[in-house]
């Protein structure tokens, strides 16, 4: 291959990506390059689309314009049948874990693996003990969704991503809205299993102490463009203010605490339209 | 007045567009169906949550209508000295209409709506997405079964439905109104034609049990992803498959016995 | 799947009752003409006029079915009605001089054909006609001539 090796090494690459929602323009112009085996976070304010990223890599959306590449494939030309083939190899862990309410825990890790694979019943047992094992969670197996919290809940979503042993997995949010011990546990399940099952992670997430634990590439993404781009320690140390209030959490800085209004003064005296 | 125009001009635009938005989606879930020759238990499934749950308020209303008509009928007929007619009257009445319309209404409201209900949340829940994440097709998994077992257990629910219909009527017309049971039968077997009426009847819940069952996947999938668009989505399938069925239900009877 | 076997169970019932309830519709509801009109001949019948005579009307000998009407034509040169009926196979021994007679059961009924057998010893076949025929009495015409019976009685007196 003449190809360079950095080009080699990336897993996803997305060029000059731009996606509307109607009028409402999430990317403009968005280039990210997600390095093979490593852990890239994706991170911005809520509402900069960081979720729409991840379903346009996985293909469940079409870009305006720009493309996504998997592997040197552009996913948005591929056919239906090529489209389900890559995404065996994809992980998508969501924000609410939407493991199937019908199914117990067992059951749902087993799921992709009963659908993809004539596995014989004795092996599949293995397989999903084993991946509950590696996200602790062996003895819950026999539980319902509904019986599981929040933290659980998305650790047995991550077993059942993990099933098909993917090259690519991705994390929307995964530690919005967890208690600070199962914060910890997720936190270093990310990183142990990228580096035991020799993963690719994209981690997508505004929670910024977490995320920089873990990440050792980070894209800041704000108004439909990467702000920013490096490992977590060079954007702590950002030459831009919005980068800094942002990593830092400032309150007030360049991101106005207030949404745009008119003055208070004339909204209270009535003067306002 | 040009307001009033447009607005009809937009309702018919949003109505058509809907229209081919549930053809496209019925296309993709036709698509799927070979598929599941490898996978029956997933139809099987299916047919437990739509048929066989369903068989109860069918019986039970199938019975309870038969007896009523038997009543009804009877109070009628016997003015014109003609009681013995009974047992045509309620065959005819359950075999070519009541039977599958009534089946028809029913199963809208009891297994369409739970159909709905369940792919709606399954979509608000992001389960379909993720399955879709997993490589495996929603339409396949999750739409094809449930469109395949409704329009099975249609036909199944609303034979039930006219026999134990006719066997209501014969309890009350024989067993409490004292009616002769050779006329009943003899006259319901001279009169009720096997192809005219009980196949015609079997044909309309086979239509009705294929435009119920895809109404009532249809709106589930279609469903805004939050409490207020499942609930709508459900009341849409009620509302919409009886409009459908009653619509169906004159188009083929004009059709086959006009 | 945790597919129950009781799930499966429960779907086999359900099958059986739905195709139990269709065969209950088809033999003790209806009269499948689908078995009877499959195997017979075929004989025609030439009427005047056949009233309100259907397709797929009762033929009769003394009393009990023998057939089914198959179709009914209009021959466009005597005006007949010729009316096709399909006879069991099992009786195959109507004699060719049988005649043929449109009766209705009960006052307000059904129509059908009544044969009245002769007495040759050849006997109907696929094709053959029966042209001892009497047409169906019109109520209409019956009433009619009561009526004009009536009043020539009354102009005798």
């Amino acid at each position: 291959m003449a190809a360079p090796v950095s080009d080699d090494d990336c897993l996803v690459d997305i060029q000059n990506l731009s996606f509307a929602r109607g009028r409402n323009v999430i990317f403009n112009g968005v280039d990210v390059r997600i390095p093979r085996g490593s852990v890239t976070a994706i991170m911005g304010p809520s509402g900069t689309g960081k979720t729409t990223l991840l379903r346009l890599i996985g293909g469940q959306l079409r870009p305006d314009a720009g493309s996504v590449a998997v592997d040197g494939q552009v996913v948005h030309k591929m056919r239906h049948r090529q489209l389900y083939a890559l995404r065996r190899r994809m992980g998508l862990l969501f924000q609410s874990g939407a493991l199937f309410t019908h199914l117990n825990v067992f059951e749902n890790v087993a799921f992709p693996l009963r659908e993809h694979t004539d596995l014989p019943e004795m092996l599949i047992r293995d397989l999903v003990l084993m991946k509950l094992q590696a996200v602790g969670l062996r003895g819950a197996r026999d539980l319902m969704p509904g019986e599981l919290s929040g933290g659980m809940a998305r650790r047995v979503a991550l077993a059942r991503a993990i099933a098909l042993d993917p090259d690519i997995i991705m994390y929307d949010e995964p530690f919005a809205g967890q208690d600070p011990i199962s914060m910890g546990a997720l936190v270093t399940l990310i990183r142990t299993l990228n580096d035991a099952l020799g993963l690719t992670s994209v981690i997508v997430s505004h929670d910024v102490a977490e995320t920089a634990r873990i990440a050792d590439l980070v894209y800041v993404v704000s108004q439909g463009k990467v702000v920013e781009s490096g490992t977590p320690e060079e954007l702590m140390a950002s030459e831009s203010e919005w980068v800094r209030q942002f990593m830092h959490g400032l309150p007030d800085g360049p991101v106005p605490f207030h949404y745009p209004a008119d003055s208070l003064d004339d909204d209270l005296l009535g003067k306002a339209p | 007045m040009t307001d009033f125009l447009a607005r009809i001009g937009r309702s018919t635009l949003g109505s058509l567009s809907r229209l081919g938005r549930a053809s496209l989606f019925l296309w993709h879930a036709l698509a799927g169906l070979p598929s599941l020759v490898l996978r029956p238990g997933l139809v099987l499934a299916q047919i437990y949550s739509i048929g066989v749950l369903s068989l109860i308020i069918i019986v039970v209303s199938g019975t309870f209508v038969g007896a009523v008509l038997a009543l009804q009928g009877y109070n009628t007929l016997v003015n014109f000295g003609a009681q013995d007619s009974l047992g045509v009257l309620v065959a005819l009445s359950l075999l070519r209409e009541l039977g599958p319309v009534v089946t028809a209404l029913l199963f809208a409201g009891r297994a369409g709506s739970a159909l709905t209900a369940e792919i709606g949340l399954m979509k608000t829940t992001e389960q379909l997405s993720s399955m879709e994440m997993m490589a495996v097709d929603p339409m396949r998994r999750v739409i094809a079964p449930r469109l395949l077992a409704g329009f099975i257990s249609m036909p199944l629910l609303a034979a039930i439905f006219s026999f134990l219909g006719i066997m209501g009527a014969y309890f009350v017309g024989v067993g409490a109104l004292g009616l002769d049971d050779g006329p009943f039968w003899g006259q319901m077997q001279a009169s009720v034609d096997f192809r005219d009426d009980v196949m015609n009847g079997v044909i309309k819940s086979l239509v009705f049990g294929f435009v119920a069952s895809w109404i009532a996947v249809y709106e589930g999938y279609d469903a805004e992803p939050t409490s207020e668009g499942v609930s709508r989505a459900t009341t849409r399938t009620v509302v919409h498959t009886s409009l459908a069925v009653l619509g169906l239900d004159f188009v083929l009877t004009a059709l086959m016995f006009g | 799947m945790n597919m129950g076997r009781s799930v499966e169970i429960w779907v086999g019932l359900f099958v059986a009752a739905g195709f139990a309830a269709f065969l209950g519709l088809a033999m003790q509801v209806s009269n499948i003409p689908l078995f009877q009109t499959l195997d017979g001949y075929d004989v025609q019948l030439r009427f005047n006029n056949i009233g309100g005579l259907r397709e797929r009307a009762p033929v009769t000998m003394s009393g009990g079915r023998v057939g089914r009407v198959k179709s009914i034509e209009l021959d466009a040169r005597s005006f007949d009605a010729v009316v096709t009926v399909t006879i069991d196979r099992n009786y195959n021994e109507i004699p060719e001089d049988s005649s043929a007679s449109i009766y209705t059961s009960g006052l307000l009924g059904e129509q059908y054909i009544a044969i009245d057998p002769g007495g040759l010893d050849f006997f109907l076949e696929e094709g053959d006609e029966i042209t001892l025929t009497q047409s169906a009495l019109v109520l209409e015409r019956l009433i009619g001539r009561f009526l004009t019976s009536m009043g020539d009685g009354n102009d005798d007196d």
